[in-house]
Parts: C-alpha cells; sequence; structure tokens
C-alpha cells in the first residue's frame, strides 16, 4: 500500500522518500514502481519525460533521520496500535514541527493513533484505497485534537496529487469499510442461510445495482482472513451484529478456504481464471 | 415456451406496455401460465410450471406450506425494481424445497428468453437483493443523521471506491424513501434485526405521505 501512495505523491510533483525498516521490501516496492510507471507509459498515460522527472523525485531509505527533511509523512505500516504509535513518537524526535502525520488506517482510530506523538494536532487520517496509484479516493479525518490548519494543508495536499478528498469523522471505518464490512458480512450469512448460492447472489446484485463485482467475489480477492480482521476491528467497538463475523466465514478460513490467493474461497481459482460463477 | 398471462392490475415486473405482456397467449395454448399483480392463483398440474408474482410475502401465502415439504410446479418470481426506477433485468426466481427442476428449468427459460438474468433463491423475506440492501441504505442513512459525512460525499465514496454506479443513498432517495420504508418494515417484522429497522429518514417520508 506504501508504494501505491509513494507514486501518488512523486507524480503529483512532491520530493517522495519511502521509508520501511525492511530493505527487501523496499526493493520489492521500487521494482513494482518501474514496472508500473513502464505500462503508463506504454498506455499513454504519462509521457517518457514525466516517467523520468517522477522517478527522480522517488528515494528510499530504511533510516528514519532521512524523513526529518519531510513536510508531510504518511503511514501505512502494519495495522497495530502499537507499532503506528511508536512510529509516530520516533518521528516526533527526528521531524520539525511543521511537518503533518498523516495514517492510512482502515480500522483503527485517528484520535488514538495521535496519542502516540506530541503532535496530536497536526495528525490527520489519510485513508487510501488499494491500489493507491490507481484509485482516486482519499478518506480525510480529522482526530479530535486535529487543527484546521493541519486537516486543510493535507486536504490540499491530496488535491495538488489529483486525487478526489472526502471529509469523514474519525468512526469506525470511515465511511467506506463501514457500509462494506457489513454488507459482505451479510452476503455470506445469505449464503450461510441458504437463501441462493454464491454465484446467484453476485448475479442478482451485479444485475439489479450494476455493481462490478458481486460481494462474494470481492471477498474472494480481499481475503477471507482479512474480512475476519475487519470484522473482529469493527464489532467490538460498534456492537453491530451485522459486522460480527459470520460463522461461515470462520469454518472457511479454518479449512484454509481464503479466497483468491489460497484457490479457493466462495469460488475456485486456477491462474487467472475462475470457477463456479 | 408458450405462456398465458392472468393479471389483476399493473404488473410491477411487467408494466403495461412492456412486450412481455404481448407475448402472451390463450391458456389453452400454453405450457405455463403467469400471474400478475395480485391475480388469484389457481393450480393447474398440467402445465410445466405456473409463475405467480410476488411483491414482498413469500411464495408460501400463494401455495401454502408443509413445513419444509412444500413444493410443486408453483414457482414465485420478481423482476428486482428500485421502487420508482424501472425495472432491472434481473429476476428473482423463488423456489420450494419440493419444487421440481423441470418447472425450475421452465420458468428460467421463459424469462432467458425474454433477454433477462435468472437468480434462483429459497422462499425468505426480501428473496436476495432487498435482503442485502435495505440494511446497508438503512446504515448510510443513519450515518448521514450522525453527521460521519454529507450525503454527497457518502454515495461519492461508494462510486470511486466500490465502482458502483450510484450511492446507497441517492438511489434510496432515487427509489422513494417510502418504498424503501415499506420494504425494510417488513423485513423487519420478519427478521427482527436492528439493521432492518427503517432509518428515521425513512419514517419521516412514510409518515408524511401518511398525513
Ligand atoms: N491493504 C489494503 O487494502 C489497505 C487499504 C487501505 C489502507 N490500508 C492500511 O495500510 C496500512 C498498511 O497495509 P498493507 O496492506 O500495505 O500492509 P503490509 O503488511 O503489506 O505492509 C506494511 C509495510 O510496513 C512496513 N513496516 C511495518 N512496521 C514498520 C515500522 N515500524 N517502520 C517502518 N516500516 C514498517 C513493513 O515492512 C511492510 O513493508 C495499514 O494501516 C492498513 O490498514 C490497507
Amino acid at each position: 500500500m506504501g508504494a501505491g501512495i509513494a507514486i501518488v505523491a512523486a507524480r503529483g510533483g512532491f520530493n517522495t522518500i519511502s521509508y520501511d525498516r525492511s530493505q527487501e521490501a523496499l526493493e520489492r516496492s521500487h521494482n513494482a514502481t518501474i514496472a508500473f510507471f513502464e505500462k503508463s507509459v506504454e498506455r499513454g498515460k504519462m509521457t517518457p519525460g514525466e516517467r523520468g522527472r517522477t522517478v527522480k523525485a522517488m528515494r528510499s531509505t530504511t533510516d528514519l533521520d532521512v524523513l526529518g527533511e519531510c513536510d508531510l509523512i504518511i503511514e501505512a505500516v502494519f495495522e497495530e496500535l502499537s507499532v503506528k504509535r511508536d512510529l509516530l513518537r520516533a518521528l516526533d524526535a527526528v521531524c520539525e514541527p511543521r511537518t503533518i502525520f498523516a495514517s492510512n488506517t482502515s480500522t483503527l482510530s485517528i484520535t488514538e493513533i495521535a496519542a502516540g506523538s506530541k503532535r496530536p494536532h497536526k495528525v490527520v487520517g489519510m485513508h487510501f484505497c488499494l491500489p493507491a496509484q490507481l484509485m482516486k479516493l482519499i478518506e480525510m479525518s480529522p482526530g479530535l485534537l486535529t487543527s484546521e490548519e493541519t486537516f486543510q494543508s493535507a486536504w490540499q495536499w491530496t488535491l495538488a496529487c489529483g486525487q478526489i478528498p472526502v471529509k469523514t469523522q474519525d468512526k469506525p471505518g470511515f465511511i467506506l469499510n463501514a457500509l462494506l464490512v457489513p454488507f459482505n458480512n451479510d452476503a455470506i450469512r445469505a449464503v450461510e442461510a441458504g437463501v441462493a448460492s454464491a454465484a446467484d447472489i453476485d448475479k442478482a446484485l451485479k444485475t439489479a445495482l450494476g455493481y462490478k463485482m458481486g460481494p462474494l467475489e470481492l471477498i474472494d480477492l480481499i481475503g477471507l482472513d482479512t474480512q475476519v480482521r475487519l470484522s473482529e476491528a469493527f464489532y467490538p467497538i460498534t456492537l453491530d451484529g451485522r459486522a460480527a463475523a459470520p460463522p461461515l466465514l470462520r469454518r472457511m478460513v479454518a479449512a484454509g478456504l481464503l479466497g483468491r490467493k489460497s484457490g479457493q474461497g466462495f469460488f475456485r481459482y486456477e491462474g487467472e481464471a475462475m470457477f463456479g460463477a | 415456451m408458450h405462456y398465458a398471462i392472468i393479471k389483476a392490475g399493473e404488473s410491477p415486473s411487467f408494466p403495461d406496455g412492456d412486450p412481455f405482456l404481448a407475448a402472451g397467449v390463450a391458456v389453452s395454448q400454453a405450457e405455463a401460465v403467469i400471474y400478475l399483480a395480485g391475480a388469484k392463483l389457481a393450480h393447474n398440474d398440467a402445465k410445466s410450471v405456473v409463475l405467480v408474482e410476488l411483491g414482498n410475502e413469500s411464495l408460501g401465502e400463494h401455495t401454502g406450506e408443509l413445513l419444509g415439504e412444500e413444493g410443486s410446479n408453483v414457482v414465485g418470481f420478481a423482476r428486482y425494481r428500485n421502487g420508482l426506477d424501472a425495472p432491472s433485468s434481473l429476476v428473482e426466481l423463488v423456489v420450494q424445497s419440493r419444487t421440481p427442476q423441470d418447472a425450475v428449468a421452465a420458468a428460467r427459460s421463459i424469462f432467458e428468453a425474454a433477454g433477462l438474468v435468472v437468480a434462483i433463491c429459497t422462499d425468505q423475506a426480501g428473496r436476495i437483493v432487498d435482503r442485502l440492501v435495505r440494511p446497508k441504505y438503512n446504515a448510510a442513512l443513519r450515518l448521514l443523521d450522525e453527521g460521519l459525512a454529507i450525503q454527497k460525499d457518502i454515495d461519492l465514496t461508494c462510486r470511486l471506491g466500490l465502482g458502483y454506479p450510484d450511492g446507497p443513498i441517492e438511489r434510496a432517495v432515487r427509489g422513494g424513501l417510502v418504498h424503501h420504508h415499506d420494504i425494510t418494515k417488513a423485513l423487519f417484522e420478519t427478521y427482527g434485526t436492528p439493521g432492518y429497522a427503517p432509518a428515521r429518514r425513512a419514517v419521516v417520508a412514510a409518515r408524511r405521505r401518511e398525513s
């Protein structure tokens, strides 16, 4: 996810530094980035000149001190409150007081993450969609202590990158996941309740509503284990029964049916081909 | 397959003027009979299939039920329609546990020949689509009340983030909040779970209709 965000920033004309503790992760991201730009030029989305300038604007490092020169830092580290808080604490020591910290968290509270920093007024939520380099939407949320100035600067930055920001409160799942996670669980419950087959449920929703992908195919893509983790992140806070992981989902994860990545979830996959839909 | 149409008023699935209606033949010449808009069902075992258009009700209300052993050549259906929107090309076909496969196949072939897409479901409230989308529309309307974001941004997020052609609130409003209220209220009576409880804005719309 971090690599995609770095592409957005560099394409927007900003000097961009990617920081990761793992050199291997940085190398993987670098290769994926070069391949992405290659495609962008091939498809006429970018001129070779633009590619050259963008690649030149990008650097990577495993040394946190290098981030001292940044005006804005967007974190996309592991989805764990303590990891994110520790990172902000370390960044406090390295960065200028003006530096804004943004979090790409999907499930955690911006205010709770900001509590790890000595500058909670400089911390803002900036939730990109996967794949960030292709998706325009960013859910922007101020924490309880975020200053209006911080929020506006971060908002202007997303516009300068050609993204489309929406403003949402610091509540579990913001807008997208607050609506999607329970909806996807409901689709699993419909399979479990014998309402229809997974294939017929997806077909019905795509035909009736014009969705590009049915919910069960989408869960297969996200990963059934990820759907459990999302449910476990939201249900204990919201106590919304629709957000609780359905028993069938847990059984399928236990059986190793994780979706596309394991070759079978609600549908079966072989390479790019999908069966049972 | 030739079918006869018996209707008691304008059908939500096939509004007046729909070519599907014009293709109907006399009952004596038809292999299938289709009851529309609440026309009273008469069983006819000689036909491949007898189709009953459903609203919010179960197929069992038309056929009677036998504690899980029900099923005959009577098959329920509804063409999905978001209230005031034109009917979609989806037909939800409602079967019971003992519905014979050849009755289902006959029903499918009639609708597919008319260019429609068929999804098969069991006789449960809300069938597939309303069962799944009504709680989402309620949730979106509640999030709006709670100030999570403005309506435009809630809808935009779903369009951009999920590739939906329209967002949940604009869709519920376009189809009619009263229509949404009536469906979700019926589902709430059956399932009793909070997700189906009509959202305040839908209740307001329904009460204003009454006054
Ligand atoms: N994957 C998605 O669909 C998605 C969508 C939106 C937001 N997010 C959010 O983005 C974040 C990252 O998700 P991901 O799927 O890319 O995770 P990931 O596990 O693929 O990548 C996390 C990266 O962070 C690095 N990292 C971990 N701790 C670090 C630290 N203390 N300092 C420096 N680097 C560190 C890891 O080496 C790894 O390369 C999470 O907060 C997640 O909720 C993910």
